[in-house]
């Protein structure tokens, strides 16, 4: 199954499917943020691979002067009981990646999540709030620059 | 109470049918034996603090009857639970719809001190944002512990004592000067 999922990948995109590997039968592929959406479209409609279910989707910081930020999209399939992980990686001066809530519609409250937590932006998400931390915060707490016991003065706490 | 009679010989001469005390020790009398909890049960602590109401543990016996969800019925808040930064806010103002007399018991290790989470979202303990008269040790705190609390504040308030109240409408509350006297 993973090798028919790359062989259909490396088909429809060509050289754009940047990396894949495979651990213990599971398939990691990365592919460039700008073509985020298209592999995720495809994963989902092509009747014979339909990874219809974003079982999750979540930041990464890898705290590297390239490619700080990473988003990671764990698929499942319902029809083939198989699951694929697709990573995509930006820039930390421009984190921006296509929103995928067009896909799956699961993905708002993830990516809010992933937009609270790492600072990613998702563009074209139609309501990218913060989901955990209070709206006026300003940091982003999972960075690995923030410090475990937060900043200071940051947080409201009413008075005594 | 009995110790706190005057005691002007007025009991020996009327027996039974007579107690004499002071107004205010009377009034706490009340106050300690009729205390409505506001159940601030914010995570796990809150089970057990269902079980310390509930039939086996049973808080009635002591007084406080029913759990009240709405702060104006209540007489004491038990935060039961981590509280976060986002809640805190929340917390605060549920305590300050609460009529006075009021007092907090501050259940488990979470609400005391932050307990195993030390990061930037828990508050460090909620006594940084509220008065807290009574910390309940454990995670969670078994219900015969939370009933332990509650008798340990039930002596203080027989004492006249809160850390949060701004007015004792009949005696004193030494922790605070009331900003405008109520005139019975």
């Amino acid at each position: 199954m993973n090798v028919r999922t790359l062989e259909k990948l490396n088909k429809q995109f060509g050289s754009s499917v940047l990396e894949s590997s495979e651990f213990r039968g599971e398939l990691t592929v990365v592919v460039p943020a700008d073509k985020i959406v298209e592999v995720c479209r495809f994963l989902k409609e092509d009747p014979d691979l339909r990874f219809d279910l974003l079982a999750d989707l979540f930041g990464l910081d890898m705290y590297t002067p390239v490619k700080r930020f990473g988003v990671v999209y764990n698929l499942y399939s319902l029809k083939n009981h198989h699951r694929i992980r697709i990573k995509t990686f930006v820039e930390e001066n421009h984190p921006h990646v296509q929103t995928v809530t067009g896909v799956w519609s699961t993905a708002n409250w993830h990516e809010r999540e992933t937009f609270d937590m790492f600072g990613i932006i998702f563009d074209g998400h139609p309501d990218l709030r913060r989901i955990y931390m209070p709206d006026e915060f300003e940091h982003h707490p999972l960075r690995k620059d923030f410090p475990l016991m937060g900043i200071p003065g940051s947080l409201y706490l009413p008075k005594k | 109470m009995e110790e706190r009679s005057p005691g002007m010989g007025l009991e020996k001469a009327l027996g039974d049918s007579l107690m004499l005390t002071k107004l205010e020790d009377a009034i706490n009398w009340c106050r300690k034996n009729s205390l409505f909890p506001m159940p601030m049960g914010i995570s796990c602590c809150a089970i057990e603090m269902m079980a310390f109401a509930g039939p086996r543990f049973d808080s009635s016996r002591f007084g406080s009857e029913v759990f009240r969800f709405s702060p104006r019925q209540a007489d004491v808040m038990i935060v039961a639970g981590t509280t976060t930064y986002k809640m805190a806010r929340v917390v605060r103002k549920i305590y300050d719809q609460m009529p006075d007399p009021k007092w907090v018991i501050a259940m488990g290790a979470c609400t005391s001190s932050g307990g195993m989470y030390r990061t930037y979202s828990v508050v460090q303990g909620i006594d940084q944002f509220l008065p807290v008269d009574l910390y309940v040790a454990g995670c969670p705190p078994r219900p015969d512990n939370l009933l332990h609390a509650l008798m340990t504040l039930q002596q203080k308030i027989q004492r006249r004592e809160s850390k949060g109240s701004t007015l004792g409408l009949v005696g004193e509350f030494p922790h605070h000067k009331p900003k405008s006297p109520i005139v019975a």
